[in-house]
């Protein structure tokens, strides 16, 4: 703590920004990398703030969840590789492919995604950091012990077993007495918190951490379709988390909310569920659309076509999705005419992705493809998007849904659109960005194998669910009679699935070999145009020894492309270096607004998430008083970390009555 | 915008200074996800309350004349936050003090009517549909109205230490805008459960 000056102009509360250049091993680059380092050892493990460990630690949890959810599944075709197997009990499918749902859309989807913005968004920004680090450790952790608690029960034989989308009567207090449905209930709520927490995280980056200059037009496209699914989630995980809690009190408390002898309405739990769901399909579409919007020009050798149109479609394509949550709810006897305003929005919806659609395709057009992997999993995601798309358009069609609905046709579409959309970006999103991850690059030989496998896997496994759909196989069924026709399709299916978890090996050992023995990577491998690629790989702890001025889109290809906007200048910039400092800048054009003061590393957010999810334990288990104590606990690590900070200058200078004791 | 790249001449505040501060957008977030949150309470009520058979609230029209005291007094609390913020902007700490401390009596004032409505209540959170929902929006209501109150406490506390003057004040600014916001929520609650079941 300095001490304060008082007399003004007081230097503590407003200064001339120095302007400088601290190229690396200079005093001042070394003396930067002191003050942003975390400390060694277990300590810096749990009170690290640092985006980039935060990130890398969401995309290894949500990659193992995806293994377990993967495992899921692979039993699961087992038991339907052939009509009347007896692998598994009705009870045991059940809460298989319940995990599996809830694993792979709440623990991997998002989780994956929010890993890549988190360690992209101040890299690609040119900041040193999210606006709010210390919350970033808190959705973290609030994200791993509300996965530890979902699967808590799992183990014991009593997993949540009524579907993902957990419809009452059959998840409500009649018809499941178990803990099963608390448990995920709860969990839910829990990673709800965990989820909006990050989302006020980046919206809250976005408006404030830009360099100076780069305006909201600006921005890579990462950004847009991340900033877009922050946004959603603000409006519709309130909706799901109100939902798990009204079904918690129902099955624990004796309300009436879904309890139709007392006037409850189920329906009221799918008009919560899917006001949240649909949304939720597109938050986890939009940042991996990103990704690919980002990544591929860098291997077309030319500037995304149709910037704005991109960034526009990716809010349309949002805004749509809230209007479009009847269509889950075609078969239940809603209204005609509600039914067919929303069968029209969701034909709708196609508009903004085709917009999307047709800017890839023109990029890859115009310009001249290098077919590295990353590029070969973002033209196959084009082409799995458009299969997943027009099932989509199929099934928004209301006459065609009443046929199609609950059979494999829509386990297919959705698989398509979500794997397709989801992961095969995230897998050429890892190759993309692994060199400034760890430093080194992925084996080219073994990642185009690992794309083929994945490819011709996922086609093997998925397509021919269409046809078993339309061959009339219901969903959720754990076996089937041998005369029904259904044999050969989900033989081939059980088959594919297997030749795509060949595929997810290979390029899990692909990174375990490149981690240690990959060509050590140059600060930008692939010559992409955006700024994170300006940094060193991996990336010092301070991200930028000087805050850049950026005067384009494409920093890094200003010398090839006509810049007509000027030149950034990344060399020199601002030096901000009195304690962990960053500028804040104007929200739309980015023009300097404040020094901002970044917090040191802290074990509040790892206490309060974990008096959270204690507490959160306590009311599963319907322990009271610790509940309550918990939740005194959670509410004094919040106070300590909320507590006015001199270093901060969140109080004013002079005052030293009360020590810096806060340090959470 | 084409603007020629320079560095900034001027001095620039340091730390959470000014309007637009980082926690000011981030309780703008939290209040947009709360007041999403309440939006879909009042929708599950509306939702049930227009398919219902029963009588909506079972004891006949609500009394209007406690809670509307109870939203007068919430109402007034959330004058003398505004009230203490302005104080400090105005160098009056003190004053400032004053205001934080009766917003907080005020707040807990609404707490303990609004407690003795429920225990006035026939019935409970179990009985009815409707005693569901009252139940549970109220008490969705008073635990942020609670959480509120710890804030505005600890607000007080923090003046009361010197912390924040003229210059710096950034979180009675944030704190201050959360209350004002579960007021203005408690006027959409107080319409929904009190005023409405008098349209039907």
């Amino acid at each position: 703590m300095k001490d304060a000056v008082e007399t003004p102009p007081d230097r503590t509360l407003a200064r001339i920004p120095e302007v400088g250049s601290a190229p690396i091993g200079s005093d001042a680059e070394r003396y930067l990398s002191e003050l942003w380092e975390s400390p060694p050892g277990w300590r810096g493990w749990l009170s690290t703030v640092d985006h980039k460990e935060i990130g890398l630690r969401y995309l290894v949890t949500s990659f193992i969840f995806l293994l377990i959810g993967g495992v899921e599944a692979l039993i699961m075709r087992v038991q339907l590789a052939g009509p009347d197997r007896h692998l598994l009990t009705p009870e045991q499918y059940n809460q298989l492919f319940t995990m599996h749902g809830i694993t792979m859309i709440f623990l991997y989807a998002l989780p994956v995604l929010s890993g890549f913005s988190n360690y992209l968004w101040p890299l690609m920004l040119g900041s040193r950091d999210m606006a709010f680090p210390r919350l970033n450790a808190l959705s973290y952790w609030l994200f791993l012990f509300a996965g530890l608690f979902l699967y808590a029960s799992f183990p014991l034989g009593e997993g949540a077993n009524a579907g993902w989308f957990n419809y009452v009567p059959l998840s409500g207090p009649e018809y499941n007495t178990g803990p099963n449905i608390d448990v995920y209930a709860l969990g839910m709520v829990l990673l709800g918190i965990s989820t909006t927490v990050g989302a006020v995280n980046f919206i809250v980056t976005l408006f404030r951490m830009r360099a100076p200059g780069m305006s909201i037009d600006k921005v890579p496209i990462l950004v847009w379709g991340t900033l877009t699914a922050s946004v959603a989630n603000l409006f519709a995980v309130p909706s799901v988390s109100l939902a798990f809690f009204l079904l918690w009190l129902d099955r624990q408390n004796g309300t009436h909310f879904f309890d139709p002898l007392n006037g409850g309405k189920p329906m009221l739990w799918q008009h919560l569920f899917w006001m949240f769901g649909h949304p939720w399909v597109y938050v986890i579409v939009l940042p991996a659309m990103g990704i690919v919007s980002d990544a591929l020009p860098t291997f077309c050798r030319r500037p995304l076509v149709g910037y704005a149109a991109v960034a526009l479609s990716t809010m349309a394509t949002m805004l749509l999705g809230f209007g479009v949550w009847i269509h889950h709810m075609f078969a239940t006897g809603l209204p005609a005419l509600a039914i067919s305003f929303f069968g029209a929005t969701s034909l709708a919806i196609s508009i903004p992705s085709a917009v999307a659609v047709f800017a890839w395709i023109a990029t890859i057009w115009l310009g001249r493809p290098v077919f590295q992997t990353p590029f070969l999993f973002f033209a196959g995601f084009v082409l799995l998007f458009v299969i997943g798309g027009l099932s989509g358009v199929m099934t928004a069609a209301v006459p065609l849904d009443l046929q199609l609905n609950d059979t494999y046709f829509v386990v297919a579409h959705l698989h398509y659109v979500l794997l397709g959309i989801n992961v095969f970006p995230v897998i050429g999103g890892v190759y993309y960005w692994f060199p400034k991850f760890c430093g080194r690059m992925m084996n080219e030989t073994w990642g185009k194998w690992s794309f083929w496998v994945l490819f011709i896997g996922f086609n093997l496994g998925f397509f021919p669910m269409h046809v078993a759909g339309l061959l009339g196989m219901p969903r959720r069924i754990y076996t089937y009679a041998p005369n029904m026709g259904w044999n050969t399709v989900n033989l081939i299916t059980s088959i594919g699935s297997f030749v795509f978890a060949a595929g997810v090996l290979i390029f899990l050992a692909n990174i375990a070999v490149s981690l240690k023995r990959g060509a050590l990577a140059p600060q930008n491998p692939w010559d992409a145009p955006t700024l994170e690629w300006a940094v060193p790989s991996p990336p010092p702890p301070y991200n930028f020894a000087v805050i850049p001025l950026i005067a384009s889109r494409h920093p890094l290809w200003e010398d090839r492309l006509d810049a007509a906007e000027g030149r950034s200048n990344l060399q020199t910039g601002y030096l901000l270096m009195d304690g962990r400092e960053t500028l804040g800048t104007t929200a739309l054009d980015a023009v300097p607004d404040v020094i901002l003061k970044m917090p040191d590393d802290t074990y509040a957010p790892f206490f309060l998430a974990l008096f959270s999810s204690l507490g959160f334990a306590g009311l599963l288990l319907d322990w009271n008083r610790f509940t309550f104590l918990m939740t005194a606990a959670a509410g004094l690590s919040l106070v300590a970390w909320m507590w006015p900070r001199q270093k901060l200058v969140q109080r004013v200078p002079g005052v030293s009555r009360v020590t810096e004791a806060g340090r959470g | 915008m084409a603007e020629a790249l320079t560095t900034s001449e001027k001095p620039l505040p340091i730390g959470s200074a000014g309007k637009r501060s980082g926690g000011w957008w981030g309780v703008m977030a939290l209040i947009a996800t709360e007041g999403a949150l309440f939006g879909y309470l009042l929708f599950s009520y509306f939702y049930l309350a227009s398919q219902t058979e029963r009588h909506w609230p079972p004891e006949g029209l609500p009394r209007l004349l406690v809670p509307g005291i109870n939203t007068v007094i919430l109402l007034s609390s959330s004058v003398f936050v505004w009230a203490g913020e302005r104080c400090l902007r105005l160098r009056q700490p003190r004053r400032s003090l004053a205001a934080m401390v009766a917003a907080s009596l005020l707040g807990a004032g609404f707490v303990a009517i609004q407690l003795g409505e429920w225990h006035n209540k026939p019935y409970g959170l179990a009985s009815s549909l409707y005693g569901s929902l009252y139940f549970t929006i109220t008490g969705f209501h008073l635990l942020h109205v609670a959480v509120g109150l710890v804030m505005l406490a600890l607000l007080a506390i923090w003046i009361a230490l010197g912390y924040f003057d003229h210059r710096r004040h950034a979180a009675v600014t944030i704190g201050g805008l959360y209350w004002h916001f579960v007021d203005a929520v408690w006027l959409f609650v107080f319409s929904a459960l009190y005023l409405f079941p008098y349209l039907g």
